[in-house]
């Protein structure tokens, strides 16, 4: 039961002359109870691929920065996060799909008024630029095409990492749509967080600072952005204090936050330490990788924080569509004051 | 938030010489009996497989509501004191019955969201899907404000009223219609319709019926109007449609803004981040 409670179509018409509730409405009335709306028909992948995708197209970036930077190690980890990404991203996708054999008709039109159409074709188009950019960084193939694919990548992967938050948004499901404000920064954010958490696990200690502090910068903007849209939902943020979506929710939160904090103070430790670091750099001719279990402890915290986000975020939407008061009390108020 | 208008309106233009007048559904609950019959003659004439059976407990209804396997859904609502039965002041009991649809919206949003286009609009200005194309990625379901369109379980397509498409083309009137023993399902030009439901609910208010109001009548709502329509008892939320709806796509282009600044975003965070790295100054 959400915080708007629920009431038979029956409940609020009371003896009056004219057939006209006499007594003020507490809740909207509603047929019996039952939705308004139709449930989504989407499973697991669909937020397991906002979760890939976001994190692959955040990659993509980090990827090009440290390419030119010159920071190998980086550059190699966070093309090999982007290819991953990209990877099961298709097979998530074409999975969920009622008529799997049928996916290719996702590009039988570019439709702007459809983001998922949208989302299709960046997709399509990011696939194979990270791919040759991972060629060139993996692999040394084809340098100057890799580059160009990097360059691509760079540009289409932030649009690959928040296009899925229009995507709900453009929804009738209340806790979607009027979250529009919020969405693609909470899915801005916590596409950093991801791909810098990633990138720090699999470059160490040593090469993985920019990605620390994109971790840290992308789960303080998912967390802010989060909070500002639960606070601005109010009633309707039901299903992420009191649904199903509860325990995801906070455990996004709570993972998210511990994991930005550790490693937050594992870069401000490991900078403190850095000229004995480099001294004993110098002695041993290797990398450090003093600090890389409590920074990989904290990345993995991260990636779970992120993961858990969009579950939460799926489960709400799912709930909120299965509550007549969701949809119905808001339309109510609007038609009141008008 | 910037709403706009979108140019699905303008389907009779893409027709050119072939398109019709625009057809739809005035549905006068005020005339319905719940027989059924459109729900029967729905299910028989577009072949559409059965729902559930289920027991509710709840009213005569044991649908529900509209789904992909019901397209069109007769709703019972049982009031009671509802009006004044004499001078004791108990109140009367009253039933509602009224018979949902598609409501091939002017905005469709499910057509809109549709990425493969499986969901278009015909020469006669309603709301179809190809089922040779529709995929069933389920984009359609969430977005549509009524609840009308699913996903058919065992097949992975989309489906919902088709209005009767394959009879229109023919110049026959919507099976439902055809069956309706009261003429509370009436089929038509939209036009003519609402000029007729004007009136009708301007002789039930002045013979006592307070609670008489059309829904989606106009082309002022959140969908542009509806090509059907219904004249209401009570309020829209008792049949369990929503009161204010409003497609979704309307505010498709302050959420493209908004995407487009948080991408903006990822990459002013990528840039800060790697600013000021060491590594800048010692290239291997």
């Amino acid at each position: 039961m959400s915080a708007l409670d629920r009431s038979h179509g029956q409940g609020a018409v009371t003896a009056a002359g004219d057939g006209r509730p006499t007594v003020p409405r507490a809740a909207p009335r509603s047929y019996y109870g039952l939705p308004v709306l139709n449930e989504p028909v989407w499973t697991w992948e669909i937020p397991a691929y906002f979760f890939a995708g976001g994190m692959a197209g955040a990659s993509a970036p980090l990827a090009l920065a440290a390419s030119v930077q010159g920071n190998r190690r980086l550059a190699r980890a966070a093309s090999a996060v982007a290819l991953a990404g990209v990877a099961v991203s298709p097979p998530l996708l074409i999975s969920d799909l009622g008529r799997p054999e049928r996916f290719l008709n996702m590009l039988r039109m570019f439709k702007v008024t459809s983001p998922m159409s949208v989302g299709a074709w960046i997709l399509s188009a990011f696939a194979p630029a990270v791919a040759v950019g991972a060629g060139r960084e993996l692999l040394g193939v084809a340098p100057a095409v890799g580059r160009a694919g990097q360059v691509g990548g760079a540009l289409l992967g932030p649009a690959l990492s928040t296009y899925t938050a229009a995507l709900l948004a453009c929804t009738a499901v209340p806790v979607w749509h009027e979250a529009r404000r919020e969405l693609p920064f909470v899915f801005a954010g916590s596409s950093l967080a991801s791909a810098g958490a990633a990138a720090t696990i699999l470059a160490g200690p040593s090469a993985s600072a920019p990605a620390r502090r994109m971790a840290v910068g992308g789960a303080t903007l998912s967390l802010c952005a989060t909070i500002a849209m639960e606070r601005r939902l109010g009633a309707l943020a039901a299903p992420y204090h009191e649904g199903s979506a509860k325990p995801f929710a906070r455990a996004a939160k709570g993972l998210s936050a511990a994991g930005a904090l550790t490693l937050a103070c594992a870069s401000a430790a490991q900078g403190r330490a850095r000229m004995p670091a480099a001294r004993m750099r110098s002695w041993t001719g290797g990398r450090s990788s003093r600090g890389r279990p409590i920074q990989s402890a904290a990345g993995v915290a991260l990636l779970a924080g992120a993961a858990l986000e969009r579950w939460a975020i799926f489960r709400a939407g799912i709930d909120s569509a299965a509550d007549p008061a969701a949809t119905i009390a808001p339309q109510r108020a609007r038609r009141d004051r008008a | 938030m910037s709403d706009f208008e979108l140019p699905t309106s303008s389907w009779q233009a893409s027709y050119g010489e072939e398109a019709r007048e625009r057809v739809g559904f005035f549905t006068d609950t005020s005339l319905c009996i719940g027989c059924k019959a459109c729900e029967v003659a729905c299910k028989e004439w577009n072949r559409v497989p059965e729902d559930g059976l289920v027991h509710r407990g709840m009213s005569m209804d044991n649908t529900g509501g509209l789904s992909a396997d019901t397209w069109r859904h007769v709703a019972f609502i049982e009031q009671r004191n509802a009006f004044e039965l004499g001078d004791d002041g108990e109140g009367g009991l009253r039933w509602l019955m009224a018979s949902d649809v598609c409501k091939h919206c002017t905005h469709a949003a499910c057509l809109e969201v549709c990425p493969t286009g499986a969901l278009f609009r015909t020469e006669f200005g309603t709301v179809v899907v190809q089922e040779d194309v529709c995929n069933g990625c389920g984009y359609c379901i969430p977005a549509c404000p009524f609840g009308v369109i699913d996903r058919r379980e065992d097949d992975g397509r989309a489906h919902k009223c088709t209005l009767c498409y394959d009879r229109l083309k023919d110049d026959q009137t919507p099976a439902c219609a055809q069956a309706c023993p009261t003429n509370s399902i009436q089929f038509g030009p939209l036009d003519e319709l609402r000029a007729h439901a004007q009136d009708r609910v301007a002789q039930l208010v002045q013979a006592g019926e307070q609670g008489a109001q059309l829904y989606l009548a106009d082309g002022d709502d959140g969908i542009g109007g509806a090509g059907a329509f219904f004249l209401l008892l009570d309020d829209p939320e008792v049949y369990g449609l929503p009161p204010d709806p409003v497609d979704p796509v309307r505010r498709l282009p302050a959420i493209w803004g908004l995407t487009a600044l948080a991408a903006g975003t990822i990459l002013a965070g990528v840039a800060a981040a790697v600013t000021g790295d060491r590594h800048r100054a010692r290239r291997r």
